[in-house]
């Protein structure tokens, strides 16, 4: 197989972590597939490239270390310390979720079918746009506030993806840049979801209601 | 050089002063980098073209009257916190002072950017720099408002990042431009795709929107300037709020150049009259100060997106009115937050008659309640009476006429609210009533500064300052009067 089908046959994988987060009812398999995701998005700016240059390697394995590794152990951390019931608790049933996420597959390949082709693989911007979305469909369905921070990865991964078919263009200190910004953020919303369990001895964002117009 | 140390100088503050152990140390240490700061933003004022790494970072019209608002807010907020620090019982006091000067370095990153990535990792940062500083009084309140902030702006800012990349993409690979960077995005913006530059604009639109607060993306605000210390949130509201304009008036300066000033312009006008609308709506009736203040915020960006939209005239005002803006809700916010803590109570009802307790807060109260509603002889009535009149002139008299109308709804709101809060009759704490008491110095001093120089930009703009505005509008489609 050359270069651009293993690209290819990655991106399909990513399709199918994007399921796995709708479809799943326990919060650490949820967990276990960002990570999967963050490692597939991590071996794909090398394959994207096609050829072997220090640029891919780097950034490829900054985000391995940021995506595949650092996060998923720290939402694990945070779930653990805060003894978080295990289930995902969806305000969406977990049907009703996989079939948002068939319909966004969907609304993804008409859109980039639209678009001009950029990149070397004509997978690559539908696969970014449905990542994109899903991350949005996770973030308000999910009641739970470590499931947002999940869609919140799935959002920023939709991005990346994107953003790939830039990465000749874009000087590898700002992709540096823009990775440790997700990590920052990431780690502040992993404290905040600790405080609310404190406080509420729950993390669902559900209780945090107080705050409206009277 | 110089714009290196605009932000090296805060960046080293926040790590110096997360580390110097005690407080009297910490307070000169903050005093002390935001007046360096500040001159180091004169300065600039004295050169010009200034670049640094290769043309990324560049100093221009509109990016330095975002970094010079900044500074002198950052120097006003500064010392008003060395003095919180001092009374409130902040639990983390190396945090705070160590997160403001973490955004006042991202801030100053964000305008002196001409990479428009660069320009998006210094708009994150902003973002993440204040939340700690929302939590700051660690109860439920502040949590819940902290959560919807991160969430909310995270989400935004992510957009805002694919705007970005749809921009690289719309820009062909030419030996000899830069991709990403300003000036050869506008040099060269004839080549650009429209197809993905028109993509790239309706991202930036959302993502930046979210952070300036363009209503329908403005519900993070209320709850987080609610709950916000007061300090915190006239800094959003004054300085992060102006760095997410200069965000979105790069995209538009680009488009404009590329000949898409017809699409951008109804976009940016439709955002603009709806955030008066919302504003307008919620405004009247409120019963929160502080949620006010988040309101009337929302309408104060709204007509900075409006006058952006409208171009010629419109895009001076706009471009006058971030300084009038950023200065005025400062100036709001601190006495705001006086009356406040005086009171313990946020609720309009609970604060009452504050003209015999709190005199010279009240006084200043009042001069903010004419400048914010644009009247003359403040600042914000030149730049909101030239965003009006640019309507007319470009010939959008209904625009015009719109935005009058919800911009005296909204002064009868804050009029009636502000008015009972200071010379309303009775009290809810008649102890506060019998003692008129010495207000601090520390409370007092900074808000009094912002009305004078308010006042001043209302009689008199200092011609290197029209100068440069008139510069900074021609990059919009606008002109001087």
């Amino acid at each position: 197989m050359d270069m651009r089908s293993v690209a290819e046959l990655f991106l399909l994988l990513v399709v199918l972590t994007d399921f796995a987060v709708l479809g799943t009812s326990r919060l650490s398999a949820c967990i276990r597939a960002i990570a999967l995701q963050g490692f597939l998005l991590g071996s794909l700016p090398l394959l994207v490239e096609g050829a072997w240059s220090t640029h891919a390697a780097a950034l490829g394995l900054g985000t391995i270390a940021v995506k595949a590794i650092l996060l998923p152990s720290f939402l694990r951390w945070a779930i653990r310390e805060a003894s978080v019931r295990r289930e995902v608790e969806p305000l969406v049933g977990y049907m009703a979720s996989l079939l948002l996420g068939a319909l966004a597959l969907g609304v993804a390949f008409a859109i980039a079918s639209r678009l001009p082709q950029i990149g070397d693989t004509a997978l690559l911007v539908p696969v970014a746009l449905m990542t994109l979305i899903i991350g949005l469909v996770v973030l308000i369905t999910r009641a739970k506030a470590v499931s947002q921070v999940v869609g919140y990865l799935m959002l920023e991964n939709g991005i990346y993806l994107f953003g790939l078919t830039q990465t000749r263009r874009v000087p590898f200190l700002l992709e540096a840049g823009v990775l440790l910004d997700v990590f920052v953020a990431v780690f502040v919303m992993g404290i905040v979801v600790f405080h609310i369990n404190r406080e509420f001895d729950s993390i669902s964002a559900t209780n945090l209601a107080e705050l409206r117009e009277r | 050089m110089l714009l290196l140390a605009i932000i090296l100088v805060p960046t080293l503050g926040a790590a110096l002063t997360y580390a110097v152990p005690r407080r009297a140390g910490r307070s000169a240490l903050l005093m002390l980098g935001a007046a360096v700061h500040l001159l180091l933003v004169i300065r600039l004022w004295t050169t010009a073209g200034e670049t640094a790494l290769g043309g990324w970072l560049a100093e221009d019209p509109l990016g330095l009257i975002v970094l010079s608002l900044v500074s002198v807010l950052f120097l006003v907020t500064a010392q008003y916190a060395v003095g919180h620090l001092r009374t409130a019982s902040a639990r983390d006091q190396r945090i705070f002072p160590s997160c403001l000067f973490a955004f006042l370095a991202a801030a100053s990153l964000v305008s002196v950017s001409h990479h428009l990535a660069l320009l998006w990792v210094g708009m994150e940062a902003t973002t993440l720099s204040v939340a700690p500083l929302i939590y700051d009084r660690h109860d439920r309140r502040s949590l819940e408002a902290v959560w919807k902030y991160l969430v909310l702006s995270s989400v935004g800012i992510a957009l805002a990042l694919l705007a970005v990349f749809l921009l690289a993409t719309a820009q062909p690979s030419v030996a000899g431009q830069r991709p990403l960077v300003l000036d050869d995005l506008v040099a060269g913006a004839a080549a650009l795709d429209p197809r993905w530059l028109r993509a790239a604009f309706v991202f930036a639109i959302v993502g930046f929107g979210t952070k300036m607060g363009l209503a329908p993306l403005h519900t993070w605000k209320p709850d987080t300037y609610g709950e916000a210390p007061s300090l915190v949130g006239g800094l959003m509201a004054g300085g992060l709020t102006s760095c997410a304009f200069l965000g979105l008036a790069r995209f538009t300066q680009v488009l404009i150049a590329a000949g898409l000033a017809t699409f951008v312009r109804p976009l940016l006008i439709a955002f603009g009259l709806f955030s008066l609308l919302v504003a307008a709506a919620f405004i009247i009736g409120q019963a929160d100060v502080k949620r006010l203040l988040a309101y009337s915020s929302v309408e104060h960006m709204g007509l900075l997106a409006l006058g952006m939209g409208l171009g010629g005239l419109g895009a001076y005002g706009a471009v006058l009115h971030v300084l009038n803006n950023g200065l005025v809700k400062v100036l709001l916010f601190l006495v705001v937050g006086n009356l406040v803590l005086a009171t313990g109570s946020s609720a309009a009802a609970d604060i009452r008659g504050m003209l015999r307790a709190r005199p010279v807060s009240s006084v200043v109260l009042l001069v903010g309640l004419l400048a914010v509603s644009g009247s003359p002889p403040f600042g914000p009535f030149l730049s909101e009476f030239a965003i009006v009149s640019g309507a007319i002139r470009e010939d959008h008299p209904w625009v015009a006429a719109f935005a009058l109308l919800m911009l005296s709804l909204i002064f009868v709101g804050i009029a009636r609210m502000i008015l009972d809060m200071v010379l309303g009759n009775g009290t809810s704490s008649p102890a506060l009533a019998e003692v008129p008491s010495r207000e601090a110095t520390w409370t007092v001093a900074g808000p009094m500064t912002l009305a004078c120089i308010v006042l001043l930009l209302g009689l008199y703009v200092p011609r290197p300052l029209r100068e440069n505005l008139a510069r900074a509008a021609a990059t919009l489609g606008g002109y001087a009067p």
